[in-house]
């Protein structure tokens, strides 16, 4: 009997029981707290739940690929930014009628509202706050005229010690002290507001901080820790991940940003709040709706700040016992009273780029805080291009069906290429034929169609060419200036000519001298010399952009050794530019030595003799031997490294960013801001793409004509 | 005279390549040195050679296990070797018997192959991810390692083509014809003369599949739903996340990653200088 009724539970256990999927982003103390949480919440309802973490980085595109296919999530816990993106793509459940509102803090209900409807249940908060060493400042300042006071004290430059360290280049880290100075961010229209007074007192008083030296310069989330666990930097701006980065030991506190003192405003960074999101597509909504609210309330809450360290949207978790007592988290509760929710509107999104580009071009010396405003305000105006009128298709299918028609009769009517191997070649061919076709060129040619339209929010229309006439007229924009496309291109050019002789020279250079009969400890050099195509370029190139640093830099270090001044290598284009080059030839060289190596064993030895006996010279044997030799089997290898460099994206994107003002970006990188940094115009992007495409078709001419004089 | 010269030549060489050996070296040092410190931050000093050496991060690497404990590590691991050794098998396969075909057989298409298969390397790969996903999923690849592996050793067929064609293109046409008047098939002359001789363009073309299957992170992490099948450089891009990196285990990571790359460059190297001069070919 007891069996029975054991049976009878399991039984209706499991007939009510869903599986769960649930996709998020965290490391860490906060993915613990998450699998924590799931854990109580299947012993709680019986619901199993699958975790699984997605790097951050793919997150977003992950989302955006699978939920429309069904392939997605039941829920995922993103950042409330973004919300709206997602409920046009139609990826979200709503939550209105089932979220509670008076349980969570008004902001974090604020910020998951689209059009009335609300979405997801808000899990925590992540806001800036100032982090003081307590050891070096016995009183957090709370105003901007206490904070100048005790900064002379605080820093020496000539020692890089700094009253305040934060990433002063970023918008996010900027936003508080704009508000602070009251400008305002959208005017009465709700369209994106540069030019204010309170624009140019905030760009003057950071400048300020730098010139005085209380700040370093070209600070990263890298330099501002290392320099705050070192003690070399009294305050810190960071928000709540920056307490798990803390060193062991370093006795620190936590305090709300100051009040501007000009204003009396206090600074007002910006509050996101991460949500669990319902999939629109589960098919177990009940359920997902039970976790998600499950995460957010209660014990999901409590585990979430135990144990992930999270700042809460619940009210009801910061009167715990654990949590009162608990400094840290009241502390950011306190800070994130001033906090304002980012506006989840587009023309939020459309504000972060021309705020960076002034941002750093203050900063850097290459603009005036006056004019800060109208440098964005003209960024802003290149940028955000109303949708172009729709049009009727049907001329252009006329034109692409007359062109077919064409290309067929014209290919008929050409003489017949004798085929003696056809049957044999089908065979040998075929395979690789279909998965190229299936795999590379269905998806190249939707890829290129994309041109002719333009995309929002999921929803493409047809728009002939007007994002070609666009970019080749550069609507917005003087031709001579950064973001043309003409300009572009120039630097492009320039780009992948420089970078593949030096590969090329660079790689042919070792690899006759690997080949030297003189060398010793040849296998040694021949691994050594192919390290850096090993190592995944994205930490290598990292590593290398600290080495161009202004004041922490080894090669600034190196140079200073000499007696020659630091150079600011990302504020001039040349220097910047070199820079980029610097580490794509490190990077790049191994690939062409490689090659050149294997073909180099293509040349017989003889030939050398030969000319040796002739009494020819290194140099006459090099140039009528080893390059006319060698050209064949390099030459495919420069062609596409040719390819490759003029789509290298990683290097700059890594390296430079653009710096200065999008000088150094080269076609592919403006193509791949267009498509996922500005608003996904992939339509723009594509008409991008097409055109870079059309460039290296008109280059590969060329070098077909170069193939085709060695068979001649 | 003639020996002082060499003697000078020797020492010039070995002087340039171990100073490009040290300017090779120098980033790579400032990766190790941050996997064997322990702060998760790059330090301030300008020595590459870290202050205090710890092995966790390296711990964290290749210990790491989830929450059924599971050795996550192990499995990424077996799912990368299982994913680039396949690319490199199906994706070798596939274009040396094409570019054999496109060197030796006379038929038409065949220049305006060379040509498609160049254009397809000139579009940015990001803009295609979204057409290739609906496309896997009406083959019913998604969340599959196979899926992966065709995708990636499609993506590899234009390079391994373009630099197989022209190495053929410079083999001699007579040994072929030699096989074949001693009543070698096809498919023997293939197996038997090619690609024995092609060891040298073989060698760097498998490299290559393998390394692109390797290091490539944005289509696993989007085609694969499930940790024990990511690969592993989708395992490495987590210690990236929104607000910071943890430095340390990403370089513990990265030179973990690069590792088997090394191993297969030494034993692939013999086989690079190998080739032609081994089988005694004149042109």
């Amino acid at each position: 009997m007891k069996a029975c009724l054991a049976l009878a539970c399991v039984f209706a256990a499991t007939a009510q029981a869903d599986e769960l999927t649930l996709w998020h982003a965290y490391r860490g103390g906060e993915e613990q707290a998450l699998e924590q949480a799931t854990k109580a919440f299947t012993a709680q309802t019986g619901h199993t739940v699958t975790l699984l973490a997605v790097p951050y980085d793919a997150f977003s595109a992950k989302l955006s690929s699978a939920i429309p296919h069904g392939a997605g999530p039941d829920v995922f816990i993103f950042a409330h930014e973004r919300v709206r993106q997602f409920v046009r793509l139609d990826m979200l459940a709503t939550s209105t009628g089932k979220l509670d509102p008076s349980v969570y803090l008004p902001a974090a209900i604020d910020a998951l509202e689209v059009d009335g409807q609300s979405y997801g249940y808000p899990l925590s908060l992540k806001c800036l706050a100032l982090y003081v060493n307590d050891a070096l400042v016995t009183k957090a300042p709370d105003t901007t005229a206490e904070f100048l006071a005790m900064a002379p004290r605080l820093s020496a430059a000539d020692r890089n010690q700094f009253a305040l360290a934060y990433e002063a280049g970023d918008f996010y880290y900027h936003a508080p002290i704009l508000l602070g100075f009251q400008a305002p961010l959208f005017d009465a229209q709700g369209k994106a507001s540069f030019d204010s007074p309170g624009m140019t007192h905030s760009l003057q008083f950071v400048r300020g901080l730098q010139d005085k030296g209380f700040m370093p310069q070209e600070s990263s989330s890298a330099l501002v820790k290392s320099l705050f666990n070192d003690g070399q930097a009294a305050m810190v701006i960071s928000g709540p991940w920056f307490a798990g980065e803390i060193a062991e030991g370093l006795r620190y506190s936590v305090h709300p940003l100051p009040v501007v003192s000009e204003t009396q405003e206090p600074m007002h960074p910006f509050l996101g709040v991460e949500a669990a999101f319902v999939s629109a597509r589960s098919t177990k909504a009940a359920a997902a709706n039970a976790l998600a609210e499950f995460l957010a309330r209660g014990e999901g809450a409590r585990l979430r700040v135990t144990v992930g360290r999270q700042i809460p949207a619940e009210t009801a978790a910061y009167e715990r016992p654990e949590v009162a007592q608990d400094t840290f988290i009241q502390s950011f509760h306190r800070a994130a009273a001033n906090a304002r929710p980012t506006p989840n509107t587009l023309e939020m999104a459309r504000l972060w780029e021309p705020m960076k580009l002034t941002l750093r071009a203050v900063l850097q010396g290459t603009a005036a805080a006056e004019d800060g405003g109208a440098v964005a305000a003209r960024r802003y105006r290149a940028l955000n291009r109303e949708a172009p009128p729709e049009t009727s298709p049907v001329p252009w299918l006329l034109a692409l069906g007359a062109a077919v028609v064409g290309f067929v009769l014209w290919q008929s009517r050409k003489k017949k290429e004798k085929a003696p191997d056809l049957k044999k070649a089908i065979v040998w061919v075929a395979p690789a034929a279909v998965g190229v076709l299936v795999l590379v060129l269905i998806p190249f040619v939707v890829g290129l169609s994309l041109s002719v339209f333009h995309h929002d929010a999921g929803h493409y229309t047809f728009v002939g060419s007007a994002n070609f006439t666009d970019i080749l007229t550069s609507k917005g924009y003087r031709v001579t200036e950064p973001l043309s496309f003409w300009f572009t291109l120039a630097v492009t050019v320039l780009w992948t000519a420089v970078n593949v002789f030096l590969h090329v020279a660079v790689g042919l250079a070792l690899a006759l001298a690997l080949k030297s009969p003189l060398l010793k400890l040849r296998g040694l050099f021949r691994v050594l010399l192919i390290v850096p195509w090993a190592v995944p370029n994205y930490i290598t190139a990292l590593m290398w952009k600290g080495l161009f640093h202004r004041q922490f830099g080894a090669i600034n270090g190196l140079l200073h050794l000499l007696g020659v001044e630091p150079v600011s290598w990302f504020t001039h284009f040349s220097t910047s530019f070199a820079a980029n080059v610097c580490t794509n030839t490190w990077l790049g060289f191994p690939f062409m030595m490689v090659v050149a190596l294997g073909a180099l064993q293509a040349i017989p030895q003889d030939l050398y003799e030969a000319a040796e006996v002739d009494g020819a010279s290194k140099w006459t044997q090099f140039t009528r031997i080893t390059l006319p030799l060698l050209k064949p089997a390099m030459l495919p290898a420069v062609v596409l490294g040719t390819v490759w460099t003029f789509n290298m994206f990683n290097v700059i994107y890594l390296v430079s960013g653009g710096d200065p003002g999008g000088a150094t970006d080269i076609l592919v990188s403006e193509a791949f801001r267009w498509a996922f940094q500005r608003n996904e115009q992939y339509g723009f992007a594509a008409a991008y793409s097409v055109l870079i495409f059309v460039v290296l078709l008109g280059w590969s001419a060329i070098t077909k004509r170069l193939g085709a004089e060695k068979t001649a | 005279m003639k020996k002082q010269s060499t003697t000078a030549q020797s020492v010039l060489l070995h002087v340039g390549l171990v100073l490009m050996s040290i300017v090779v070296l120098y980033p790579v040092l400032w990766v190790v040195k941050l996997a064997l410190s322990p702060g998760q931050a790059p330090s301030l000093s300008a020595s590459p050679l870290p202050d205090a050496v710890t092995f966790d991060n390296f711990k964290d690497v290749l210990l790491a296990s989830d929450t059924q404990g599971r050795w996550l590590f192990g499995r990424q691991l077996l799912a990368s070797l299982t994913v680039s050794s396949a690319t490199t098998i199906v994706g070798l396969t596939l274009s040396v018997s094409a570019a054999w075909a496109l060197s030796r057989f006379r038929f038409p298409g065949r220049e305006g192959g060379m040509q498609v298969l160049l254009i397809t390397q000139m579009f940015p790969a990001t803009l295609m991810l979204v057409p290739l996903y609906g496309i896997l999923e009406k083959l019913g690849l998604l969340d599959s390692l196979t899926g992966l592996v065709l995708v990636y050793s499609t993506t590899s067929v234009p390079f391994c083509v373009w630099m197989l064609k022209g190495y053929f293109d410079t083999l001699p046409k007579e040994l072929e014809e030699a096989a074949i008047v001693d009543g070698a098939s096809t498919a023997q002359v293939f197996f038997k003369v090619v690609l024995p001789l092609a060891r040298p363009a073989l060698a760097v073309t498998a490299l290559f599949s393998f390394m692109q299957a390797w290091n490539e992170f944005i289509l696993a992490a989007t085609l694969l739903n499930d940790a024990g099948r990511f690969t592993l450089p989708v395992a490495l891009q987590r210690f990236v996340g929104e607000y910071k990196v943890e430095w340390g285990r990403f370089a513990a990571g990265a030179l973990v990653v690069s590792a088997p790359v090394m191993a297969l460059f030494f034993a692939l190297q013999k086989h690079l200088v190998g080739g032609l001069t081994a089988g005694g070919v004149k042109g």
